[in-house]
Protein backbone atom coordinates (compact mmCIF):
# COMPACT_ATOMS: atom_id res chain seq x y z
CA UNK A 1 0.00 0.00 0.00
CA UNK A 2 3.07 2.26 0.52
CA UNK A 3 4.73 1.70 -2.04
CA UNK A 4 1.25 2.83 -4.31
CA UNK A 5 0.90 5.58 -1.94
CA UNK A 6 4.47 6.79 -2.87
CA UNK A 7 3.83 6.10 -6.54
CA UNK A 8 0.52 8.30 -6.64
CA UNK A 9 2.30 11.04 -5.09
CA UNK A 10 5.10 10.53 -7.19
CA UNK A 11 2.40 10.69 -10.20
CA UNK A 12 0.55 13.78 -8.54
CA UNK A 13 3.09 15.89 -7.47
CA UNK A 14 6.15 15.24 -10.80
CA UNK A 15 4.42 13.26 -13.35
CA UNK A 16 1.31 15.02 -13.90
CA UNK A 17 2.60 18.62 -13.72
CA UNK A 18 5.73 17.58 -15.64
CA UNK A 19 4.30 16.22 -18.61
CA UNK A 20 1.46 19.36 -18.87
CA UNK A 21 4.71 21.90 -18.58
CA UNK A 22 6.89 19.90 -21.10
CA UNK A 23 4.32 19.85 -23.66
CA UNK A 24 3.97 23.50 -23.32
CA UNK A 25 7.40 23.87 -23.44
CA UNK A 26 7.73 21.50 -25.85
CA UNK A 27 5.65 23.11 -28.15
CA UNK A 28 7.02 26.93 -27.49
CA UNK A 29 10.18 25.19 -28.08
CA UNK A 30 9.29 24.04 -31.61
CA UNK A 31 8.24 27.26 -32.83
CA UNK A 32 11.72 28.28 -31.53
CA UNK A 33 13.66 25.28 -33.76
CA UNK A 34 11.61 26.23 -37.03
CA UNK A 35 12.57 29.87 -37.17
CA UNK A 36 15.76 28.83 -36.25
CA UNK A 37 16.00 26.06 -38.92
CA UNK A 38 14.74 28.01 -41.61
CA UNK A 39 15.44 31.95 -41.04
CA UNK A 40 18.70 30.94 -39.28
CA UNK A 41 18.35 33.42 -36.34
CA UNK A 42 17.32 32.76 -32.59
CA UNK A 43 14.03 34.33 -32.07
CA UNK A 44 14.07 36.42 -28.69
CA UNK A 45 10.74 37.69 -29.52
CA UNK A 46 8.68 34.39 -29.44
CA UNK A 47 7.76 34.06 -25.44
CA UNK A 48 6.10 38.10 -26.34
CA UNK A 49 4.63 36.29 -29.56
CA UNK A 50 3.02 33.72 -27.00
CA UNK A 51 2.09 36.82 -24.47
CA UNK A 52 0.68 38.73 -27.58
CA UNK A 53 -1.55 35.59 -29.14
CA UNK A 54 -3.16 34.51 -25.42
CA UNK A 55 -3.56 38.18 -25.03
CA UNK A 56 -6.24 38.10 -27.91
CA UNK A 57 -7.31 34.73 -27.18
CA UNK A 58 -8.03 36.06 -23.97
CA UNK A 59 -10.10 38.65 -25.65
CA UNK A 60 -12.35 36.47 -28.08
CA UNK A 61 -13.01 34.33 -25.10
CA UNK A 62 -14.40 37.04 -23.09
CA UNK A 63 -16.41 38.15 -25.91
CA UNK A 64 -17.50 34.89 -26.97
CA UNK A 65 -18.48 33.95 -23.27
CA UNK A 66 -20.37 37.47 -22.96
CA UNK A 67 -22.37 35.96 -26.19
CA UNK A 68 -22.90 32.62 -24.51
CA UNK A 69 -20.70 30.79 -26.29
CA UNK A 70 -18.98 27.88 -24.70
CA UNK A 71 -17.25 24.89 -25.10
CA UNK A 72 -19.39 22.73 -22.43
CA UNK A 73 -16.40 21.03 -19.99
CA UNK A 74 -13.95 22.24 -22.29
CA UNK A 75 -12.06 25.85 -21.56
CA UNK A 76 -14.14 28.43 -24.26
CA UNK A 77 -10.62 29.61 -24.95
CA UNK A 78 -9.68 26.65 -27.41
CA UNK A 79 -12.74 28.22 -29.47
CA UNK A 80 -10.73 31.62 -29.33
CA UNK A 81 -7.62 29.99 -30.52
CA UNK A 82 -8.09 29.78 -34.32
CA UNK A 83 -8.86 33.72 -34.51
CA UNK A 84 -5.83 34.63 -31.62
CA UNK A 85 -3.84 32.39 -34.07
CA UNK A 86 -5.12 34.58 -37.22
CA UNK A 87 -4.17 37.79 -35.39
CA UNK A 88 -0.90 36.93 -34.18
CA UNK A 89 0.04 35.52 -37.56
CA UNK A 90 -0.88 38.31 -39.17
CA UNK A 91 0.87 40.27 -36.85
CA UNK A 92 4.08 38.27 -37.12
CA UNK A 93 4.24 38.33 -40.85
CA UNK A 94 4.08 42.05 -40.46
CA UNK A 95 7.20 42.22 -38.34
CA UNK A 96 8.81 39.68 -40.80
CA UNK A 97 7.82 42.43 -43.89
CA UNK A 98 8.52 45.51 -41.69
CA UNK A 99 11.59 44.34 -39.71
CA UNK A 100 13.25 41.20 -40.91
CA UNK A 101 12.80 40.96 -44.73
CA UNK A 102 14.82 43.63 -44.71
CA UNK A 103 17.77 42.70 -43.11
CA UNK A 104 17.49 39.07 -45.04
CA UNK A 105 17.67 40.37 -47.84
CA UNK A 106 20.73 42.24 -46.76
CA UNK A 107 21.88 39.08 -46.06
CA UNK A 108 22.58 40.45 -42.48
CA UNK A 109 24.85 38.16 -39.94
CA UNK A 110 22.55 36.20 -37.50
CA UNK A 111 23.51 38.39 -34.88
CA UNK A 112 21.79 41.33 -35.97
CA UNK A 113 18.54 39.31 -36.85
CA UNK A 114 18.57 38.25 -32.95
CA UNK A 115 19.56 41.67 -31.84
CA UNK A 116 16.29 42.55 -34.63
CA UNK A 117 14.17 40.53 -32.38
CA UNK A 118 14.70 41.60 -29.25
CA UNK A 119 13.80 44.84 -30.38
CA UNK A 120 10.06 43.50 -31.92
CA UNK A 121 10.35 41.52 -28.04
CA UNK A 122 10.30 44.69 -26.29
CA UNK A 123 7.95 46.20 -29.10
CA UNK A 124 5.29 43.73 -28.58
CA UNK A 125 6.46 43.59 -25.08
CA UNK A 126 4.84 47.13 -24.65
CA UNK A 127 2.18 46.44 -27.39
CA UNK A 128 0.62 43.43 -24.93
CA UNK A 129 0.67 45.72 -21.85
CA UNK A 130 -1.66 48.13 -23.69
CA UNK A 131 -4.35 45.80 -24.92
CA UNK A 132 -4.61 43.70 -21.67
CA UNK A 133 -3.21 45.71 -19.13
CA UNK A 134 -0.32 44.26 -16.89
CA UNK A 135 -2.61 42.46 -14.31
CA UNK A 136 -3.02 39.03 -13.56
CA UNK A 137 -5.82 37.03 -15.94
CA UNK A 138 -7.55 33.78 -15.40
CA UNK A 139 -9.68 32.65 -18.13
CA UNK A 140 -9.79 29.00 -17.50
CA UNK A 141 -13.49 28.23 -17.17
CA UNK A 142 -15.44 24.43 -17.78
CA UNK A 143 -15.22 21.64 -15.51
CA UNK A 144 -11.76 22.03 -13.47
CA UNK A 145 -10.70 18.36 -12.82
CA UNK A 146 -10.65 15.32 -15.29
CA UNK A 147 -9.90 13.56 -12.08
CA UNK A 148 -11.48 14.70 -8.60
CA UNK A 149 -8.83 14.11 -5.90
CA UNK A 150 -11.67 12.83 -4.03
CA UNK A 151 -13.44 10.68 -6.54
CA UNK A 152 -9.86 8.90 -7.22
CA UNK A 153 -9.40 8.12 -3.32
CA UNK A 154 -12.84 6.50 -2.99
CA UNK A 155 -12.44 4.75 -6.03
CA UNK A 156 -8.66 3.73 -4.82
CA UNK A 157 -9.00 3.14 -1.03
CA UNK A 158 -5.36 5.19 -0.77
CA UNK A 159 -4.43 7.83 1.54
CA UNK A 160 -2.71 9.76 -1.20
CA UNK A 161 -5.22 11.66 -3.77
CA UNK A 162 -4.32 12.10 -7.50
CA UNK A 163 -5.91 14.70 -8.98
CA UNK A 164 -5.76 15.46 -13.04
CA UNK A 165 -6.35 19.50 -13.26
CA UNK A 166 -8.49 19.41 -17.00
CA UNK A 167 -6.03 22.00 -18.37
CA UNK A 168 -3.81 19.74 -17.71
CA UNK A 169 -5.50 17.18 -19.61
CA UNK A 170 -6.47 19.51 -22.46
CA UNK A 171 -2.95 20.87 -22.68
CA UNK A 172 -1.59 17.40 -23.00
CA UNK A 173 -4.30 16.03 -25.99
CA UNK A 174 -3.79 19.29 -27.69
CA UNK A 175 0.03 19.21 -27.70
CA UNK A 176 -0.06 15.70 -29.09
CA UNK A 177 -2.50 16.41 -31.71
CA UNK A 178 -0.22 19.37 -32.80
CA UNK A 179 2.59 18.02 -33.09
CA UNK A 180 0.88 14.70 -34.88
CA UNK A 181 -0.40 17.37 -37.38
CA UNK A 182 3.49 19.38 -37.31
CA UNK A 183 5.14 16.25 -38.05
CA UNK A 184 2.67 15.09 -41.11
CA UNK A 185 3.14 18.05 -42.31
CA UNK A 186 6.85 18.21 -42.42
CA UNK A 187 7.27 14.51 -43.83
CA UNK A 188 4.29 14.19 -46.25
CA UNK A 189 3.35 17.50 -47.83
CA UNK A 190 5.28 19.15 -50.62
CA UNK A 191 5.32 22.35 -48.74
CA UNK A 192 6.38 21.25 -45.25
CA UNK A 193 9.44 19.11 -47.56
CA UNK A 194 10.22 22.45 -48.89
CA UNK A 195 10.74 24.09 -45.18
CA UNK A 196 13.20 20.89 -44.50
CA UNK A 197 14.87 21.24 -48.33
CA UNK A 198 15.37 24.95 -47.09
CA UNK A 199 16.57 24.18 -43.56
CA UNK A 200 18.86 22.01 -44.76
CA UNK A 201 21.03 23.60 -47.12
CA UNK A 202 19.37 26.92 -48.29
CA UNK A 203 21.57 27.45 -51.65
CA UNK A 204 20.54 24.05 -52.82
CA UNK A 205 16.64 24.75 -52.12
CA UNK A 206 17.23 27.98 -53.76
CA UNK A 207 17.94 26.22 -56.82
CA UNK A 208 15.92 23.41 -56.82
CA UNK A 209 13.33 26.54 -57.31
CA UNK A 210 11.66 26.73 -54.09
CA UNK A 211 10.34 30.06 -53.39
CA UNK A 212 12.07 31.11 -50.54
CA UNK A 213 9.77 34.30 -49.57
CA UNK A 214 6.78 31.41 -49.55
CA UNK A 215 8.98 28.98 -47.16
CA UNK A 216 9.40 31.98 -45.01
CA UNK A 217 5.87 32.93 -44.56
CA UNK A 218 4.63 29.41 -43.79
CA UNK A 219 6.97 29.32 -41.52
CA UNK A 220 6.00 32.19 -39.69
CA UNK A 221 2.64 31.24 -39.79
CA UNK A 222 3.55 27.95 -38.19
CA UNK A 223 5.60 29.12 -35.64
CA UNK A 224 2.71 31.87 -34.58
CA UNK A 225 0.35 29.37 -34.32
CA UNK A 226 2.33 27.21 -32.18
CA UNK A 227 3.15 30.45 -29.64
CA UNK A 228 -0.09 31.12 -29.44
CA UNK A 229 -1.40 27.40 -28.79
CA UNK A 230 1.79 27.04 -26.08
CA UNK A 231 0.99 30.53 -24.69
CA UNK A 232 -2.98 29.77 -24.41
CA UNK A 233 -1.95 26.14 -22.60
CA UNK A 234 0.11 27.67 -20.09
CA UNK A 235 -2.34 30.47 -19.20
CA UNK A 236 -5.15 28.30 -19.01
CA UNK A 237 -2.47 25.97 -16.58
CA UNK A 238 -1.16 28.33 -14.70
CA UNK A 239 -2.65 31.60 -15.17
CA UNK A 240 -1.76 34.53 -17.54
CA UNK A 241 0.77 37.53 -16.57
CA UNK A 242 2.05 39.06 -19.41
CA UNK A 243 5.36 38.81 -18.22
CA UNK A 244 5.48 35.34 -17.51
CA UNK A 245 6.45 34.58 -21.16
CA UNK A 246 9.36 36.27 -21.11
CA UNK A 247 10.53 34.56 -17.94
CA UNK A 248 9.28 31.16 -20.25
CA UNK A 249 11.67 32.41 -22.94
CA UNK A 250 14.96 30.58 -21.15
CA UNK A 251 13.27 27.11 -20.25
CA UNK A 252 12.18 27.31 -23.90
CA UNK A 253 15.62 27.92 -25.23
CA UNK A 254 17.04 25.29 -23.01
CA UNK A 255 14.79 22.74 -24.59
CA UNK A 256 15.34 23.98 -28.01
CA UNK A 257 19.14 23.42 -27.66
CA UNK A 258 19.02 20.43 -25.61
CA UNK A 259 17.44 18.66 -28.21
CA UNK A 260 19.29 20.43 -30.93
CA UNK A 261 18.69 23.65 -32.67
CA UNK A 262 16.33 23.21 -36.04
CA UNK A 263 15.51 19.78 -34.92
CA UNK A 264 11.54 19.49 -34.13
CA UNK A 265 12.47 16.10 -32.76
CA UNK A 266 14.75 17.19 -30.26
CA UNK A 267 12.55 20.32 -29.64
CA UNK A 268 10.15 17.87 -28.06
CA UNK A 269 12.63 15.60 -26.39
CA UNK A 270 14.00 18.89 -25.03
CA UNK A 271 11.38 20.21 -23.55
CA UNK A 272 9.97 17.15 -21.06
CA UNK A 273 13.52 16.88 -20.40
CA UNK A 274 13.25 20.58 -19.13
CA UNK A 275 10.03 20.37 -17.85
CA UNK A 276 10.93 16.87 -15.43
CA UNK A 277 14.71 18.54 -14.68
CA UNK A 278 12.80 21.68 -13.51
CA UNK A 279 10.01 19.54 -11.57
CA UNK A 280 12.35 16.77 -10.15
CA UNK A 281 14.77 19.52 -8.73
CA UNK A 282 12.46 21.78 -7.20
CA UNK A 283 9.68 19.32 -5.75
CA UNK A 284 9.61 18.39 -1.96
CA UNK A 285 10.13 14.63 -2.08
CA UNK A 286 9.36 14.23 1.70
CA UNK A 287 5.81 13.27 0.36
CA UNK A 288 6.75 10.32 -1.63
CA UNK A 289 9.95 8.93 0.75
CA UNK A 290 7.44 9.33 3.55
CA UNK A 291 5.54 6.44 2.04
CA UNK A 292 9.04 4.33 1.42
CA UNK A 293 11.40 5.33 4.24
CA UNK A 294 11.13 4.78 7.97
CA UNK A 295 9.95 8.12 9.59
CA UNK A 296 12.95 8.16 12.04
CA UNK A 297 14.86 8.25 8.31
CA UNK A 298 13.25 11.23 7.09
CA UNK A 299 14.79 14.06 9.79
CA UNK A 300 12.96 17.74 9.20
CA UNK A 301 14.04 18.66 5.46
CA UNK A 302 11.23 18.83 2.75
CA UNK A 303 13.84 16.52 0.62
CA UNK A 304 13.55 19.60 -2.13
CA UNK A 305 16.77 20.18 -4.11
CA UNK A 306 16.38 23.38 -4.62
CA UNK A 307 13.67 26.03 -3.71
CA UNK A 308 10.64 26.73 -6.96
CA UNK A 309 12.49 30.24 -6.81
CA UNK A 310 15.65 28.69 -8.69
CA UNK A 311 13.57 26.77 -11.13
CA UNK A 312 14.85 28.83 -13.56
CA UNK A 313 18.33 27.98 -12.18
CA UNK A 314 17.59 24.58 -13.23
CA UNK A 315 16.95 25.15 -17.10
CA UNK A 316 20.28 27.28 -16.99
CA UNK A 317 22.27 24.72 -15.94
CA UNK A 318 21.03 22.55 -18.06
CA UNK A 319 22.05 24.69 -21.19
CA UNK A 320 25.22 25.61 -20.16
CA UNK A 321 25.98 21.78 -19.54
CA UNK A 322 24.37 20.78 -22.74
CA UNK A 323 26.57 23.83 -24.61
CA UNK A 324 29.74 22.56 -23.42
CA UNK A 325 29.88 18.38 -23.54
CA UNK A 326 27.47 18.48 -26.44
CA UNK A 327 26.99 21.74 -28.52
CA UNK A 328 24.72 20.19 -31.21
CA UNK A 329 22.15 18.89 -28.78
CA UNK A 330 20.77 15.25 -29.06
CA UNK A 331 19.51 15.34 -32.30
CA UNK A 332 22.39 16.75 -33.81
CA UNK A 333 21.34 20.79 -34.67
CA UNK A 334 22.89 23.62 -35.71
CA UNK B 1 20.96 31.35 -75.39
CA UNK B 2 22.63 33.55 -72.86
CA UNK B 3 24.74 37.02 -73.37
CA UNK B 4 26.97 38.17 -70.78
CA UNK B 5 28.02 41.66 -71.51
CA UNK B 6 30.98 43.16 -69.60
CA UNK B 7 30.21 41.72 -66.54
CA UNK B 8 32.20 42.75 -62.51
CA UNK B 9 32.31 41.48 -59.77
CA UNK B 10 34.74 42.54 -57.21
CA UNK B 11 35.36 40.86 -53.68
CA UNK B 12 36.47 43.75 -51.60
CA UNK B 13 39.32 44.86 -54.15
CA UNK B 14 39.84 41.94 -55.63
CA UNK B 15 38.13 41.16 -59.22
CA UNK B 16 37.21 37.82 -59.26
CA UNK B 17 35.21 38.77 -62.89
CA UNK B 18 36.87 41.16 -64.37
CA UNK B 19 34.88 42.76 -67.62
CA UNK B 20 33.71 39.12 -69.11
CA UNK B 21 32.00 39.07 -72.29
CA UNK B 22 30.99 36.23 -73.30
CA UNK B 23 27.68 34.10 -75.47
CA UNK B 24 25.90 30.47 -75.46
CA UNK B 25 24.21 29.44 -78.06
CA UNK B 26 21.41 28.01 -78.13
CA UNK B 27 22.21 23.93 -78.32
CA UNK B 28 25.76 24.17 -78.14
CA UNK B 29 27.92 22.73 -75.39
CA UNK B 30 29.95 25.16 -74.57
CA UNK B 31 33.29 24.26 -72.52
CA UNK B 32 34.74 27.36 -69.83
CA UNK B 33 38.25 26.60 -68.99
CA UNK B 34 40.54 28.73 -67.56
CA UNK B 35 43.26 27.97 -64.47
CA UNK B 36 42.38 27.79 -60.86
CA UNK B 37 40.91 31.10 -59.62
CA UNK B 38 40.30 32.47 -62.96
CA UNK B 39 36.90 33.30 -61.75
CA UNK B 40 34.34 30.77 -63.19
CA UNK B 41 32.40 29.13 -60.35
CA UNK B 42 32.20 33.37 -59.53
CA UNK B 43 30.74 33.68 -63.41
CA UNK B 44 28.15 30.82 -62.59
CA UNK B 45 27.68 31.91 -59.40
CA UNK B 46 26.52 35.60 -60.85
CA UNK B 47 24.44 34.09 -63.87
CA UNK B 48 22.58 31.85 -61.49
CA UNK B 49 21.51 34.76 -59.29
CA UNK B 50 23.57 33.65 -56.35
CA UNK B 51 25.67 36.98 -56.15
CA UNK B 52 24.72 39.74 -57.45
CA UNK B 53 27.38 41.39 -60.16
CA UNK B 54 28.99 44.84 -59.23
CA UNK B 55 28.15 45.98 -62.61
CA UNK B 56 27.51 44.40 -66.11
CA UNK B 57 24.35 42.52 -67.58
CA UNK B 58 23.10 38.96 -68.17
CA UNK B 59 20.89 38.44 -70.78
CA UNK B 60 18.74 34.69 -71.81
CA UNK B 61 17.07 34.48 -74.94
CA UNK B 62 17.20 38.59 -75.29
CA UNK B 63 15.76 38.78 -71.34
CA UNK B 64 17.16 40.90 -68.97
CA UNK B 65 17.97 38.31 -66.25
CA UNK B 66 20.42 40.04 -64.02
CA UNK B 67 20.61 39.66 -60.79
CA UNK B 68 17.63 37.51 -60.66
CA UNK B 69 16.94 35.21 -57.55
CA UNK B 70 17.87 31.95 -58.64
CA UNK B 71 14.47 30.55 -58.20
CA UNK B 72 13.20 32.62 -60.67
CA UNK B 73 15.58 31.17 -63.11
CA UNK B 74 14.88 28.05 -61.95
CA UNK B 75 11.58 28.42 -63.20
CA UNK B 76 12.72 30.06 -66.83
CA UNK B 77 14.60 26.89 -67.08
CA UNK B 78 18.28 28.05 -66.17
CA UNK B 79 19.98 25.09 -63.51
CA UNK B 80 23.32 24.54 -62.41
CA UNK B 81 25.37 22.54 -60.42
CA UNK B 82 27.75 23.25 -57.48
CA UNK B 83 31.70 22.80 -57.49
CA UNK B 84 31.53 21.61 -54.57
CA UNK B 85 28.61 18.99 -54.23
CA UNK B 86 25.44 20.34 -52.16
CA UNK B 87 22.63 18.08 -51.03
CA UNK B 88 19.72 18.04 -48.52
CA UNK B 89 22.04 15.87 -45.89
CA UNK B 90 18.73 14.43 -43.93
CA UNK B 91 16.53 12.97 -47.02
CA UNK B 92 17.50 9.79 -48.58
CA UNK B 93 18.79 10.12 -52.76
CA UNK B 94 15.79 9.76 -53.92
CA UNK B 95 13.91 12.15 -51.90
CA UNK B 96 17.21 14.60 -53.16
CA UNK B 97 16.06 14.35 -56.57
CA UNK B 98 11.81 14.52 -55.72
CA UNK B 99 12.45 17.84 -54.65
CA UNK B 100 13.62 19.27 -57.35
CA UNK B 101 10.28 19.22 -59.73
CA UNK B 102 8.99 22.72 -57.87
CA UNK B 103 5.69 23.84 -58.52
CA UNK B 104 3.44 21.04 -58.05
CA UNK B 105 0.03 20.50 -57.19
CA UNK B 106 1.39 19.49 -53.34
CA UNK B 107 2.54 23.30 -53.30
CA UNK B 108 -0.83 24.05 -52.08
CA UNK B 109 -2.23 22.83 -48.53
CA UNK B 110 -5.63 22.58 -49.37
CA UNK B 111 -4.40 20.41 -52.48
CA UNK B 112 -2.13 18.59 -50.02
CA UNK B 113 -5.24 17.93 -47.49
CA UNK B 114 -8.71 17.47 -50.13
CA UNK B 115 -6.66 16.49 -52.97
CA UNK B 116 -4.65 14.03 -51.76
CA UNK B 117 -5.35 11.45 -54.45
CA UNK B 118 -4.01 14.06 -57.80
CA UNK B 119 -1.00 14.61 -55.37
CA UNK B 120 -0.52 11.20 -54.90
CA UNK B 121 -0.75 10.13 -58.52
CA UNK B 122 2.18 13.31 -59.17
CA UNK B 123 4.20 12.03 -56.54
CA UNK B 124 4.17 8.61 -57.77
CA UNK B 125 4.79 10.16 -61.19
CA UNK B 126 7.91 12.49 -59.78
CA UNK B 127 9.51 9.23 -58.04
CA UNK B 128 9.33 7.04 -61.34
CA UNK B 129 11.35 9.82 -62.76
CA UNK B 130 13.50 9.64 -60.39
CA UNK B 131 14.12 6.20 -59.96
CA UNK B 132 14.75 6.29 -63.72
CA UNK B 133 17.70 9.47 -63.30
CA UNK B 134 19.07 6.98 -60.83
CA UNK B 135 19.22 4.69 -63.28
CA UNK B 136 20.40 6.05 -65.60
CA UNK B 137 23.52 7.58 -63.54
CA UNK B 138 23.99 3.78 -62.38
CA UNK B 139 23.17 4.68 -59.07
CA UNK B 140 19.98 3.14 -58.30
CA UNK B 141 21.37 1.05 -55.33
CA UNK B 142 21.48 4.14 -53.35
CA UNK B 143 18.31 5.40 -53.90
CA UNK B 144 16.79 4.81 -50.08
CA UNK B 145 20.38 5.97 -48.58
CA UNK B 146 20.96 9.54 -46.45
CA UNK B 147 22.52 11.75 -49.31
CA UNK B 148 24.76 12.96 -46.60
CA UNK B 149 26.25 9.38 -46.75
CA UNK B 150 27.01 9.03 -49.81
CA UNK B 151 30.50 9.32 -51.38
CA UNK B 152 31.97 12.64 -53.30
CA UNK B 153 31.80 11.29 -56.63
CA UNK B 154 28.47 9.89 -56.17
CA UNK B 155 27.36 13.10 -54.77
CA UNK B 156 28.49 14.73 -58.07
CA UNK B 157 26.31 12.25 -59.77
CA UNK B 158 23.47 13.23 -57.78
CA UNK B 159 24.10 17.02 -58.65
CA UNK B 160 24.18 16.40 -62.57
CA UNK B 161 20.84 14.06 -61.46
CA UNK B 162 18.84 16.91 -60.26
CA UNK B 163 19.57 18.66 -63.97
CA UNK B 164 17.76 15.80 -65.03
CA UNK B 165 14.25 16.05 -63.36
CA UNK B 166 12.83 18.99 -65.02
CA UNK B 167 13.00 20.17 -68.43
CA UNK B 168 15.74 22.74 -68.52
CA UNK B 169 16.89 24.67 -71.51
CA UNK B 170 19.81 25.36 -69.93
CA UNK B 171 22.17 24.12 -67.60
CA UNK B 172 25.40 25.09 -66.37
CA UNK B 173 27.87 22.42 -64.67
CA UNK B 174 30.37 23.29 -62.91
CA UNK B 175 33.36 20.42 -62.61
CA UNK B 176 30.75 17.64 -62.45
CA UNK B 177 33.60 15.40 -63.47
CA UNK B 178 36.18 16.29 -60.56
CA UNK B 179 36.39 13.28 -58.18
CA UNK B 180 34.50 10.67 -60.44
CA UNK B 181 36.34 7.79 -61.92
CA UNK B 182 36.94 7.46 -66.03
CA UNK B 183 34.06 5.44 -66.81
CA UNK B 184 31.85 7.04 -64.79
CA UNK B 185 33.34 10.24 -66.21
CA UNK B 186 32.41 8.89 -70.28
CA UNK B 187 28.76 7.69 -68.69
CA UNK B 188 28.56 11.43 -67.82
CA UNK B 189 30.16 13.07 -71.19
CA UNK B 190 27.64 10.90 -73.10
CA UNK B 191 24.90 11.79 -70.66
CA UNK B 192 25.55 15.26 -71.66
CA UNK B 193 25.43 14.42 -75.57
CA UNK B 194 22.23 12.40 -75.18
CA UNK B 195 20.38 15.32 -73.75
CA UNK B 196 21.58 17.99 -75.65
CA UNK B 197 20.16 16.24 -79.14
CA UNK B 198 17.52 14.49 -77.82
CA UNK B 199 16.38 17.44 -74.87
CA UNK B 200 17.83 20.35 -76.38
CA UNK B 201 19.67 21.09 -73.32
CA UNK B 202 21.98 24.04 -73.82
CA UNK B 203 25.27 23.24 -71.86
CA UNK B 204 27.97 24.96 -70.59
CA UNK B 205 30.52 22.94 -68.88
CA UNK B 206 33.36 23.80 -66.59
CA UNK B 207 35.72 21.14 -65.98
CA UNK B 208 39.41 20.70 -66.05
CA UNK B 209 39.80 17.68 -67.80
CA UNK B 210 41.12 18.69 -71.27
CA UNK B 211 40.04 15.37 -72.79
CA UNK B 212 36.83 15.53 -71.35
CA UNK B 213 35.94 18.96 -72.77
CA UNK B 214 37.82 17.94 -76.30
CA UNK B 215 35.27 15.02 -76.34
CA UNK B 216 32.10 16.81 -76.23
CA UNK B 217 32.39 20.62 -76.30
CA UNK B 218 32.12 23.38 -79.07
CA UNK B 219 33.05 25.48 -78.64
CA UNK B 220 35.56 26.48 -75.99
CA UNK B 221 36.14 29.40 -74.21
CA UNK B 222 39.19 30.23 -71.56
CA UNK B 223 39.11 32.23 -69.27
CA UNK B 224 41.79 33.99 -66.99
CA UNK B 225 42.41 36.76 -64.01
CA UNK B 226 38.72 37.19 -64.29
CA UNK B 227 38.65 37.91 -68.05
CA UNK B 228 37.82 35.91 -71.38
CA UNK B 229 41.04 35.38 -72.92
CA UNK B 230 39.63 33.30 -76.09
CA UNK B 231 37.35 31.64 -77.47
CA UNK B 232 37.32 28.86 -80.51
CA UNK B 233 37.40 24.96 -81.38
CA UNK B 234 38.90 23.09 -78.72
CA UNK B 235 42.38 23.08 -80.73
CA UNK B 236 42.07 26.75 -81.99
CA UNK B 237 42.28 27.59 -78.08
CA UNK B 238 44.69 24.91 -77.19
CA UNK B 239 47.11 26.54 -79.48
CA UNK B 240 46.07 30.19 -78.47
CA UNK B 241 49.50 31.89 -77.04
CA UNK B 242 47.80 33.59 -74.74
CA UNK B 243 45.96 30.35 -73.11
CA UNK B 244 49.29 28.72 -73.16
CA UNK B 245 50.67 31.61 -71.51
CA UNK B 246 47.97 32.01 -68.79
CA UNK B 247 48.61 28.32 -67.67
CA UNK B 248 51.87 28.27 -67.68
CA UNK B 249 52.81 31.42 -66.51
CA UNK B 250 55.48 33.26 -69.54
CA UNK B 251 58.49 31.99 -68.15
CA UNK B 252 57.56 28.40 -68.36
CA UNK B 253 56.24 28.48 -72.15
CA UNK B 254 58.86 30.10 -73.11
CA UNK B 255 60.98 27.19 -71.80
CA UNK B 256 58.81 24.66 -73.57
CA UNK B 257 59.37 26.32 -76.56
CA UNK B 258 63.43 26.49 -76.07
CA UNK B 259 62.57 22.60 -75.55
CA UNK B 260 60.66 22.17 -78.14
CA UNK B 261 62.69 24.17 -80.70
CA UNK B 262 66.28 21.85 -79.02
CA UNK B 263 63.69 19.18 -79.29
N1 LIG C 1 33.05 34.63 -51.76
C1 LIG C 1 34.30 35.02 -52.10
N2 LIG C 1 34.95 35.94 -51.34
C2 LIG C 1 36.20 36.34 -51.68
N3 LIG C 1 36.88 35.89 -52.73
C3 LIG C 1 36.29 34.98 -53.51
C4 LIG C 1 34.98 34.49 -53.24
N4 LIG C 1 34.66 33.60 -54.20
C5 LIG C 1 35.72 33.51 -55.01
N5 LIG C 1 36.70 34.35 -54.61
C6 LIG C 1 37.99 34.53 -55.28
O1 LIG C 1 37.76 34.76 -56.63
C7 LIG C 1 38.72 34.10 -57.43
C8 LIG C 1 38.03 33.27 -58.49
O2 LIG C 1 37.42 32.16 -57.85
P1 LIG C 1 36.56 31.11 -58.63
O3 LIG C 1 36.03 30.15 -57.65
O4 LIG C 1 35.58 31.79 -59.50
O5 LIG C 1 37.67 30.40 -59.53
P2 LIG C 1 37.51 29.18 -60.50
O6 LIG C 1 37.88 29.69 -61.85
O7 LIG C 1 36.21 28.54 -60.36
O8 LIG C 1 38.68 28.24 -59.99
P3 LIG C 1 38.71 26.63 -59.85
O9 LIG C 1 39.06 26.11 -61.20
O10 LIG C 1 39.81 26.41 -58.89
O11 LIG C 1 37.40 26.18 -59.37
C9 LIG C 1 39.59 33.29 -56.49
O12 LIG C 1 40.82 33.96 -56.34
C10 LIG C 1 38.82 33.27 -55.20
O13 LIG C 1 39.71 33.34 -54.11
MG1 LIG D 1 35.52 26.75 -59.75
Amino acid sequence: MDILNAFVAFLNFVFVPGLAYGSQLALGALGVTLIFGVLRFSNFAHGDTMAFGTAFVILFTWWFKSMGISAGPLPTALLALPFGIAVTAAFVLGTDRVVYRFYRQKKAAPIILVIASAGVMFVMNGLVRMIIGTEEQNFADGARFLLEPKAFKEWSGLAEPLAIKSTAAVTVVVAAICVAALFWFLQRTRTGKSMRAFSDNEDLALLSGINPDRVVQVTWIIAAALAVIAGTLYGLDKSYRPFIYFTLLLPIFAAAVVGGLGSPLGAIAGGYIIAFSEVIFTNAWKKVAGYLLPADWLGDGLLQALSTDYKSAVSFSILIIVLIFMPTGIFKGK
Amino acid sequence: MIRVENLHRHFGGFHAVDGASLKIRAGSITGLIGPNGAGKTTLFNVIAGRLPPTSGKVFMAGEDITGLPPHELFGKGLLRTFQIAHEFGSMTVRENLMMVPAAQSGESLLNAIFNRSRVRDEEARIRDKADEVLEFLTISHLADQKASMISGGQKKLLELGRTMMVDARIVFLDEVGAGVNRTLLNTIGDAIVRLNKERGYTFCVIEHDMDFIARICDPVICMAEGKVLAEGTVDQVKNDERVIEAYLGTGLKNKVKEEAAHG
